[in-house]
């Protein structure tokens, strides 16, 4: 969705991307955060430019824009890690480790709730409570709920998704890709 | 009880909800044997889709394919032993099936006609192996009327709906009942609202109906934001048209033309669901011009919510469906008289609209006869934290908490004490042991000081520490507060802090009145809900354990030895068999020793993440 501009500097972003959007959502009222939400389904997050031009086309401040895209914690401003971890603190969660959970990625990775590692590769955050109560404490890993977690199942199942050295040996051996979903879930 | 599902068990047992409950025979199911495969958000993050696939495969393999349906169902509400795969007509209850089980139930029980007894519910006392579900005794005090088609129907096909009497309460309202009527009978039926306030509904339907002015909206608040609540999320997903059906009688009777279902951006199953069923609904003719032929109009749309919990509140709810920052605007107005856009609008909760078609069929007496005078019905609850039995329950109002924590939750887990049970999430309250008779409903646990909430139900043991739990609330309250008014914005905020000060053994004494004089502030300032009842949890916690705020202020200890200030890890030496397992374990690299000699954790390097006791077999390890 992103290219590289041709001084090899920051990426620019494609708008014309954001034309059926536009069209499918045209004259309707309220329709503000399904259209970021599209947005932020073809670009991963919303960058300035997109921000920018949601306004001029619903004629719109762009205050207003970015005030709806603050507010929602939804909303990306800026660019993800290539892996997503999301650690529930839910209630339940909460009582059942997620705190342990927390401590063990900060210890390891050195980042925060809401941090992506400098390379890029991995982004925590802490949502409240999706649902999946009864598999506390729940993590989802790139879309994938994987309950009952515990620091050191957690920390292994991070390396193997990431793919470092000895896994990706392992999964090169047993013919796998790199892309592949791990397969158990609790 | 051979020969008989467990909907027909289920029916002797359950009397008063009789007519809701169909038996096998009039549900017109076919004849041969079905499977239900519980598809719900709890089984699926445990594998579900896989053994439905599995079961399919291997039946078709097996030449049964014609012989045998595989059938998607909502939640079973027993998520902990998922995933849940029931036989019928058997009614046999199979519990944490993975797939490479299915080969063995399709062999065994279809074909050898013999249960597999490995995969049974055991119970956890006897360890004798229960077959059908209204035996095992976390079903036993429940009754189904919300609830009555979870796990029986395919929620993404009407027709299963509609078998189950589904639309016909829509079908009487426009043939037989007046607008006035339908008002009328949903007063008398007593019905409260089941998001978490208990205005009786059929009020504020008649308020909504009595404003002259068009066009009105219906609006169903799906935004279930509560940690630990998973409610409605599972009716969403179990029995998406029932919620429909609910809320195309409401607009008939408030006069809408159209509504609104505002459901979280979290759930996005339930989205998908709901999206199927109001296809499937507008095919039939239930939605649209001229519903099932008659004068009345009415069409239905969904709205992604973005994340902030705040929306749950009706007029933040409104200003999202606006396109706005999702901020309450003060009342009155109500949305009854100025709502969306400044028109009449009836904002109700998922299960408020869910009874609708079954009070509309069976009556306001019906209704009447659950639960108890002036809490007439039933209650749905997410049952999780320290409880053996986590899962959604539905019990007649009136129940006492003992029950569904012991009788319908099956106890606390590892033999470990009860210490307290949060109702109403964060902008509930807690209630200690010896309120645990308090019975279940909105009057009962408001005079105990803890509220009915929207149905989550949190069980607390004597490892979690209350002010760490309190804390947990009111940090939550932070995150999620909207900004626009300063008692909640600035409130919560300053409570957070006192409250961090504690846990981190820098509170004094006076910190305990000022986190009340700050409450008192927050409750009388705040322009909605979130902002008054945001301090409730810490107000609670500090009137039942106030003893545990007064050990980490005046003994700078935590009783449960949660709070990572005042803890210490320590190995036992004479437990210890140096193993090492912990020292490679340790992040910070805090555990020294030889191997085969006890270890020593070095207090200064210890970042008391607890992952040493999780890893260490002999239990050498204590939190002093």
């Amino acid at each position: 969705m992103t290219a590289p501009n041709g001084d090899g500097g920051a990426p620019t972003v494609d708008l014309s991307l954001m034309e059926p959007v536009f069209e499918k959502y045209a004259g309707q009222p309220g329709a503000l955060i399904p259209i970021l939400q599209k947005a932020q389904d073809i670009y991963n997050y919303l960058p300035p430019e997109v921000l920018q031009r949601i306004a001029e086309r619903l004629g719109l401040a762009l205050s207003k824009v970015y005030g709806v895209a603050t507010f929602y914690a939804q909303f990306y401003l800026e660019r993800r890690g290539r892996h997503v971890l999301k650690l529930c603190d839910g209630t339940a969660c909460h009582v059942k480790g997620t705190p342990a959970l927390l401590t063990a990625i900060q210890e390891e990775y050195g980042i925060r709730p809401g941090e992506t590692t400098p390379d890029g590769e991995l982004t925590v955050e802490v949502v409240y409570c999706i649902g999946s109560c009864a598999l506390a404490p729940a993590t989802i890993l790139d879309g994938q709920v994987m309950g009952h977690m515990r620091p050191t199942k957690l920390l292994q199942r991070l390396k193997r998704q990431m793919g470092d050295t000895s896994c990706a040996k392992e999964r090169a051996h047993a013919g796998k890709g790199q892309g592949d979903r791990d397969e158990s879930t609790p | 009880m051979q020969g008989k599902d467990k909907v027909t068990e289920m029916k002797a047992r359950h009397d008063l909800a009789t007519t809701t409950v169909a038996t096998h025979e009039d549900m017109n199911v076919p004849p041969h044997r079905w499977i239900a495969v519980c598809m719900g958000t709890g089984c699926t993050s445990a594998a579900s889709t896989e053994v439905r696939q599995a079961l399919t495969a291997e039946i078709e393999a097996r030449g049964l394919a014609d012989q045998v349906e595989v059938r998607r169902t909502g939640c079973f509400g027993f998520c902990a032993k998922g995933p849940i795969v029931v036989i019928h007509p058997d009614g046999t209850f199979y519990t944490h099936v993975d797939p490479a089980d299915v080969k063995e139930i399709v062999e065994e029980h279809l074909l050898a006609g013999r249960r597999v007894e490995r995969l049974l519910y055991h119970d956890p006392v006897s360890n004798v192996p229960i077959e059908k579900w209204n035996e095992i005794g976390f079903y036993g005090k429940q009754q189904r009327v919300l609830l009555r088609n979870c796990g029986l129907i395919d929620p993404e096909n009407i027709h299963h709906y509609m078998e189950r009497d589904g639309y016909r309460a829509l079908r009487k309202v426009l043939t037989e009942m007046s607008p006035e009527q339908v008002i009328d009978e949903i007063t008398r039926s007593g019905l409260r609202g089941r998001g978490g306030g208990g205005f009786p509904t059929g009020i504020k339907w008649k308020l909504a109906r009595q404003t002259p002015r068009w066009p009105k909206y219906v609006i169903c608040n799906a935004d279930e934001g509560d940690p630990g609540a998973f409610m409605d999320r599972s009716l969403l997903e179990g029995d998406p048209h029932s919620v429909i059906e609910g809320m195309i009688i409401a607009a008939y009777a408030i006069g809408a033309r159209y509504g609104y279902i505002y459901c979280r951006a979290e759930y996005p199953l339930a989205i998908r669901r709901l999206q199927i069923a109001l296809e499937q609904a507008r095919q039939q003719g239930l939605l649209g011009e001229h519903i099932l032929g008659s004068d009345f109009s009415f069409d239905l749309y969904i709205k992604e919510g973005a994340g902030a919990f705040v929306c749950g509140e009706e007029t933040a709810l409104m200003a999202s469906i606006q396109g706005e920052r999702g901020q309450p605007w003060p009342r009155p107005p109500y949305p009854v008289v100025s709502g969306l856009w400044g028109q009449p609008s009836n904002v109700n909760n998922v299960k408020s609209y869910a009874y609708v078609p079954s009070i509309i069929l069976q009556g306001a007496q019906w209704f009447q006869s659950i639960g108890t005078p002036g809490n007439s019905g039933t209650a749905v609850f997410a049952l999780t934290g320290m409880v053996n039995n986590t899962g959604l329950i539905e019990v007649p109002m009136g129940i006492t908490l003992r029950e569904i924590i012991y009788d319908i939750g099956g106890g606390i887990p590892n033999g470990r004490k009860f210490k307290a049970v949060q109702t109403g999430g964060p902008l509930g309250g807690c209630l200690p042991e010896a309120y645990l008779d308090t019975a279940v409903d909105f009057d009962s646990l408001c005079a105990a000081g803890a509220v009915m909430g929207s149905g989550g139900m949190i069980v607390a043991d004597e490892t979690t520490c209350m002010v760490e739990f309190a804390k947990y609330f009111m940090k939550f309250a932070c995150d999620e507060s909207c900004g626009k008014c300063p008692p909640c914005r600035i409130g919560s905020m300053r409570m957070l802090e006192t409250l961090e000060c504690i846990t981190a053994g820098m509170g004094t004494l006076e910190d305990l009145g000022y986190l009340r004089y700050l409450a008192n502030g927050m409750q009388k300032g705040s322009l909605c809900a979130l902002g008054q009842l945001a301090p409730a949890p810490v107000m609670s916690a500090l009137r039942h354990f106030e003893d545990e705020f007064r050990a980490h202020i005046e003994e700078r200890r935590c009783p449960a030895g949660k709070c990572r200030a005042l803890i210490t890890y320590e190995i036992i030496a004479d437990l210890c068999t140096g193993c090492m397992v912990c020292a490679r374990n340790c992040p910070s690299n805090a555990i020294k020793g030889e191997r085969r000699q006890p270890h020593v954790i070095d207090a200064a390097l210890c970042e008391r993440c607890g992952l040493c006791i999780e890893v260490c077999k002999f239990n050498a390890i204590v939190v002093r």
